[in-house]
């Protein structure tokens, strides 16, 4: 187990002494040091979420950038896994996790790059985000076991509304499978969605895919509270949001802000990309402390 | 949360999508089953099928095709005569219809052979809505006479350049528009497969053609087929015609699938026939058998029809081919091509590249079966679409 042979710096992990034998540990306090990682991140709202693909531009590029957002200003990551077709994202993601598996990344690697990034001393929630069929062609259980034991604290698949989530959560048993809302799920369906929610509710924004937006819509305020009436569950917002100011604007109302597109398109874009990582994580985190709540 | 119909075939289909869409699922399983239930609405629908597809299409006795392979009777149920030349327009008419119900202004579809872009496209014309099509760039390059087509009746053709650029790729684009716009937007899916309840929707639209084709063997052969024959992409024409004949156990169900440049090329679109790279996955909303890698990203398919080359398989194929009520195999695409010249030169039918896999398996089968048996092929669309196509791999005749 990880968790044995790279005692962690954290809170959670550092109260484990390594004499507790490894299935202890994975039945018992790993539930608590997962729960416990996510509820630590929200200790100071709003959380700063950025978005990064493993394997873009490069497998090691990719774990140099995640290190750098993680040490610099990020709460929590969204560690992206590749897909053929990921049909909920836009062409910045779309490209970026084209290049990445153009040059080799797989499911193992991506989970091998999780357990690299904990080596490193990075002790935020890292979220796995991908899309379901790499998953079952890896074996669910086996990924599930695999994610779990590589470090990683939950995961986001955004083809896995509720309706098809049994199977999943059935072998996941506490791993929180951060649940989706959208504009345009309805009260019913919101609170049959939230009242299970583990870890925080990731509201979509907007209808659409991912990429960054000109401007805020103006019903996210209402939204938020539509969704807060159904959870005591932090709500963290995603799609479309692209500039400090932006994530200012939404982190004044919700629990965490999401940030994918813009996070993928500046670092990928910029000679130094470790460094790029590391400018956008202490803006963007700037921008979220200037919030009065 | 529990749906109005089944939504799974088996271990099957299901709705893989993201939360934005499940609200604009649900509205449309619901609109479906209260339109198949009002009488006003089917009337709607069987008038147009009469009086704008040109409903009953023929069934034909191919005599001297089964005259020249010297065995089983042929008869060829002619979608290929429908309004728009294929079957495509059964779906795309009653989809657009639901649409007009659903107050809704806007249709996007996808495309791979065009033909279910040009029935978006026809019925989109016909019922004053907005159409956009998307199509892969692969696509438009061998299918241009459909595109020009698309653009004539009004619709929007967005090329798709993403991905494989064909069939699966103008799929995901067609859902990331539906996904922006779902509020006014229904996505106008042509084949059946994708997220419940479009597999059930696109089946019960098509299932015409086997009510129909059951109906004309009984007057005009006296008896039911021994066997159906279709070609299956996503598989809705050949659910079309086996919905008409899946209760009569005696009838075998053949399903064909592109073989492109053979099984061990890997360069083909079998998913049930390349044991090694299909396995069960998901993909565009729905669980079924999917060509793919190791690591579960799809795989890039071949085949000489656009029509067919796609990497999954709609899902009620899946559960019919587990529990062995259809059975499926592939033709190449030399065999394609050789079957289509054969149709042309012994019963003046020009086929779509698709269909001519169904008449490729007809080939093989039916010297093996005797004069008194009977096959009955789903001629599911007709070849002009397919000339360039043809003459790039013919050469000159």
């Amino acid at each position: 187990m990880p968790v044995v042979e790279h005692p962690r710096t954290m809170a959670g992990y550092a109260e484990i002494p390594p004499m507790f034998g490894s299935l202890f540990i994975s039945s018992v306090l790993v539930k608590g040091i997962i729960m416990n990682r996510i509820e630590n991140a929200f200790k100071n709202k709003p959380i700063f979420m950025p978005y990064f693909p493993l394997g873009y531009p490069d497998l090691e590029t990719s774990i140099d950038i995640i290190e750098a957002l993680a040490k610099n200003g990020a709460d929590l990551i969204e560690a992206g896994l590749s897909f053929s077709d990921p049909l909920a994202d836009g062409p910045v993601i779309q490209q970026a996790t084209q290049i990445a598996l153009e040059k080799g990344i797989s499911v193992r690697k991506s989970l091998a790059a999780v357990a690299e990034l904990r080596r490193r001393g990075v002790t935020i929630p890292l979220i796995l985000m991908g899309y379901f069929n790499p998953m079952l062609a890896y074996g669910l259980e086996k990924f599930i076991c695999d994610a779990r034991q590589a470090g990683a604290d939950g995961f986001i698949i955004p083809d896995l509304p509720l309706e098809e989530a049994g199977e999943f959560q059935s072998i996941n048993g506490d791993m929180p499978l951060i649940q989706m809302l959208a504009p345009t799920s309805p009260n019913e369906r919101m609170e049959s969605i939230a009242r299970n929610a583990k870890g925080f509710i990731y509201l979509v924004s907007v209808t659409g895919v991912t990429g960054a937006r000109t401007a805020i819509s103006d019903g996210l305020g209402d939204l938020i509270t539509r969704v807060r009436q159904h959870t005591p569950a932090p709500v963290c917002v995603g799609f479309g949001i692209g500039t400090p100011e932006q994530a200012r604007q939404v982190g004044a109302l919700a629990d965490g802000v999401i940030v994918g597109s813009a996070c993928v398109k500046t670092i990928g874009s910029s000679d130094k990309p470790v460094e790029a990582a590391k400018q956008f994580a202490m803006e963007y985190r700037d921008a979220l402390n200037k919030i009065q709540r | 949360m529990s749906t109005l119909l089944p939504h799974k075939f088996g271990p099957y289909g299901g709705q893989f999508v993201p939360e934005t869409l499940m609200p604009a699922l649900i509205e449309l399983e619901r609109e479906f089953v209260s339109a198949r239930s009002d009488p006003a609405f089917n009337k709607e629908f069987d008038g147009l099928m009469a009086s704008f597809v040109g409903r009953p299409t023929p069934l034909t006795h191919a005599k001297r095709l089964s005259e020249k392979l010297g065995g089983a009777q042929i008869y060829l149920k002619r979608e290929d005569l429908a309004h728009t030349g294929a079957h495509k327009i059964n779906n795309a008419l009653g989809q657009a219809l639901l649409v007009k119900r659903m107050g809704k202004k806007r249709v996007v579809a996808e495309t791979g052979a065009g033909q279910h872009g040009v029935a978006s496209a026809t019925v989109a014309a016909l019922l004053g809505l907005e159409c956009v099509v998307y199509m892969g760039v692969v696509d438009i390059a061998r299918q241009e006479p459909n595109v020009f087509r698309m653009k004539l009746l009004g619709a929007e053709v967005r090329p798709v350049t993403s991905g494989t650029q064909t069939l699966k790729d103008a799929i995901n684009e067609a859902i990331r528009d539906w996904v922006t716009n779902v509020r006014d937007t229904h996505y106008l899916l042509g084949s059946a497969l994708g997220p419940h309840p479009y597999p059930t929707i696109v089946r019960e639209f098509q299932s015409v053609i086997g009510r129909e084709a059951r109906e004309q063997m009984m007057m005009d052969a006296g008896r039911l087929p021994d066997t159906v024959i279709a070609c299956v992409g996503g598989g809705s024409n050949a659910i079309g015609i086996f919905s008409g004949f899946v209760k009569d156990s005696g009838v075998e169900l053949i399903g064909v699938e592109a073989g492109g440049s053979g099984i061990a090329s890997g360069k083909h679109a079998a998913r049930f026939g390349d044991a090694a790279r299909a396995r069960v996955g998901v993909i565009h909303g729905t669980r079924t058998y999917v060509l793919q890698d190791e690591d579960g990203q799809i795989a890039e398919t071949h085949s000489v029809s656009a029509g067919l080359d796609y990497a999954a398989v709609g899902p009620e194929h899946a559960m019919m081919r587990d529990n062995e009520r259809a059975f499926y195999t592939s033709a190449t695409d030399e065999e394609a091509l050789n079957a289509f010249q054969t149709l042309c030169h012994t019963e003046g039918i020009i086929p779509a590249l698709e269909s001519s896999h169904a008449v490729a398996e007809v080939i093989k089968r039916a010297p093996t079966m005797r004069k008194d048996q009977m096959i009955l092929v789903n001629l599911s669309g007709r070849g002009d679409k397919d000339l360039n196509t043809v003459i790039k791999e013919l050469g000159t005749l």
